[in-house]
């Protein structure tokens, strides 16, 4: 479970000064659900889900992730989260089983559990073949499915995924989605951020739209399309921005921010 | 602070480390194979030189001396000097460096010698070039030889005794045994040596394990696991320390090698020359070096390798890339080398002050540990300073690591 609450975050910058990447953000991501927060390039999707993980504190507001602070208990956030981005890379000299056996250990978990465990997911991502390869060499599926078996390590009870998809090949970028729904299907809190629309309409069961740092409009697939009055949700995204005008100038403000 | 967390980031990075090249050939193979050879080799080339140099005739123009067949004659006799037509261009010719130097002989010098007036010979050279220097010496060798040899004459043309001009004899000797002395002379360079050998071998995985895992993407997927940012800089810089030291230590151990084998080569050869010479002391000792003094300069080298390794993970950590990192690091050896040259030079004394100068007070009291003298109170204020110095550098390490702006810097 997910619980963000008035989330802000501000940047500052010698040229442009205050930055307001995310302002006042609140949702609530349920286990067995998937959350998507759609928004256009520099919508500010990387910074909310970088403070659900922790790796950047909020200026103001909080969360709950699984069922800690954090701001106030950042550790024990991490470690019931999986966090998978598009960059978030694996070490190229180590083999697949040691970077997965590295992340093992830095959750504490002993040799024979990290064993058992790196067993269980190459058999569930059918990684057995390249598992003692180094991570230079892999295919761009290869790499994914390492990063995905780090990500699952310790078995985490929330899993936040930022653009994963990003750049991959059709067939990569559909093993993604199939295996974010088998995480929702086990019951993980699941948060999904994307700019395609399409992945957005197939895999979440609510979602957030998220422009100029603010959440502007929320619900499931059908709520959104009976409140914007659209069935494509392209259309109702442009409609709950503000327009196609409010986008473009959007983008253009926000070019560059994180 | 989480030990276990600590050493399995450390474990990491070093296995990471030992499979990259680049990281074995800064950290294993320049230090044992490059440095001695470059050094060694430098050093055979440059006495290769100076024994040519010294073997060759000195080339010179004589200017004047028409009137003073003699001095001409003689100066034209010794082998050890050629001598080139007199022209006009000389100066033109020492600068080209055809010849070494000119030698201008007074009017009427052999007449003025008679009857003893005092006489001038001008020596035109070009000032702190090696070969002109070896041809001034030995000109000025010449004439002084003619100088003394005129006044032993007219000493004996007046019936005096030679010791009437000089009364007494200065004699040096020499207490310092032979292998302090080398110990003296190693002693200077080995600091500067180490502090060098120090930085580079922290330089390289300092850039690696910072800016190059925020290039590859690494550094987000870190920074995503339960351990406290504290943990991950801590075992990052104990792969830095090790690297710094391990190649520090290789780096001596090939030198001291290198000195051993070139120092008893040496010593052989010097044994012929001194059974040639019968009874003359042996002149290729290995210089010694007090073990003591060696095991003092490790104690003493460590904080400034904390100091360094944490400098340079913080400098690091702040570029973006590789390349960035470079970039800032690159000057800093200057700032590095600039106090190890100058605890090189013979007017800086240890004092309170230098005590205090970082890497200045390490190469200056490691000079002094080589050659057998203890400071107490200066090695116990270094190490303090030292310590306290890397203490700080290493929480503003921390601190950079604990900075989003700079993890993220975008």
């Amino acid at each position: 479970m997910i619980t963000a609450r008035n989330l802000t975050k501000h940047f500052h910058d010698k040229k442009r000064g205050l930055i307001p990447a995310v302002e006042d953000v609140s949702f609530t991501c349920q286990p067995g659900r998937i959350y998507g927060l759609l928004g256009a390039n520099g919508a500010g999707k990387t910074t909310t889900l970088r403070m659900l993980a922790t790796l950047i504190q909020p200026t103001s507001g909080t969360a709950t992730v699984a069922g800690h602070d954090v701001v106030a208990d950042p550790v024990k956030v991490r470690a019931h989260v999986g966090f998978l981005a598009a960059s978030t890379a694996l070490y190229g000299r180590l083999t697949a089983r040691e970077m997965i056996a590295y992340f093992g250990q830095l959750h504490d978990m002993d040799d024979a559990a990290i064993a058992a465990r790196i067993r269980f997911l190459a058999d569930e991502l059918d990684m057995h073949e390249f598992l003692d390869r180094r991570c230079d060499k892999f295919s761009t599926g290869m790499k994914q499915k390492t990063s995905i078996a780090r990500t699952l390590i310790h078995d985490p009870a929330v899993m936040i995924f930022d653009e994963p998809t990003l750049g991959l090949d059709v067939m990569t970028a559909r093993a993604i989605v199939r295996f974010v729904r088998q995480c929702r299907d086990r019951g993980r809190t699941v948060i999904y951020s994307t700019h395609v629309m399409s992945e957005v309409e197939k895999l979440c069961d609510v979602i957030g739209i998220i422009h100029a740092g603010r959440l502007v409009a929320e619900g499931t697939l059908p709520q959104l399309q009976e409140r914007y009055a659209e069935t494509d949700m392209e259309e109702i995204f442009v409609k709950a921005v503000g327009g196609e005008a409010a986008l473009a100038a959007a983008l253009e403000t926000k070019e560059g921010r994180v | 602070m989480n030990w276990r967390h600590i050493l399995t980031v450390f474990l990491k990075e070093l296995k990471d480390s030992l499979r990259d090249r680049r990281t074995l050939i800064s950290m294993i193979v320049i230090p044992t194979l490059v440095m001695p050879g470059l050094m060694f080799g430098a050093g055979a080339i440059m006495a290769k030189v100076m024994k040519k140099a010294r073997s060759e005739a000195t080339s010179l123009v004589i200017l004047g001396g028409a009137d003073s067949p003699g001095v001409v004659a003689a100066l034209r006799a010794e082998p050890q000097f050629r001598v080139v037509e007199s022209r006009t261009d000389f100066r033109e010719l020492i600068s080209n460096k055809q010849i070494r130097l000119a030698v201008e002989i007074p009017a009427g010098f052999e007449a003025a010698l008679q009857a003893g007036e005092p006489q001038t010979v001008t020596l035109y050279h070009y000032e702190s070039e090696m070969k002109s220097g070896l041809g001034v010496s030995a000109v000025e060798g010449f004439f002084r030889n003619l100088r003394e040899k005129t006044v032993t004459e007219r000493l004996a043309g007046r019936g005096l005794p030679a010791s009437l001009v000089k009364p007494f004899e200065v004699r040096r000797e020499n207490v310092a045994p032979p292998e302090k002395v080398g110990g003296n002379i190693i002693g200077g360079v080995i600091p500067y040596l180490i502090i060098i050998m120090c930085f580079t071998g922290a330089m390289y995985p300092a850039i690696d394990l910072t800016a190059g895992e925020k290039e590859r993407g690494t550094m987000e997927t870190l920074l995503c696991s339960p351990v406290r940012r504290v943990n991950i800089v801590l075992g990052k810089f104990f792969m830095v320390m090790t690297a710094s030291v391990t190649t520090m230590v290789l780096s001596l151990v090939s030198m001291g090698l290198s000195v051993v084998v070139g120092g008893s080569m040496l010593g052989a050869s010097a044994a012929k020359s001194a059974q040639a010479a019968a009874g003359g002391k042996a002149a290729g000792v290995i210089p010694f070096i007090d073990p003591a003094g060696i095991l003092g300069v490790f104690a003493m080298v460590l904080p400034v390798a904390v100091l360094f390794a944490a400098v340079l993970l913080a400098v690091a950590l702040f570029a973006k890339s590789y390349k960035e990192a470079q970039s800032y690091v690159s000057p800093l050896i200057i700032v590095i080398i600039m106090p190890a040259v100058l605890g090189m030079l013979p007017g800086i004394e240890l004092t309170a002050k230098t005590a205090l100068v970082p890497i200045l007070n390490l190469s200056l009291v490691c000079k002094e540990m080589l050659s057998g003298v203890w400071h107490w109170q200066y090695i116990a204020l270094i190490f303090g300073s030292t310590t306290l110095y890397a203490g700080v550098a290493l929480a503003f390490c921390v601190r950079m690591f604990n900075r989003e702006d700079v993890i993220f810097r975008a």
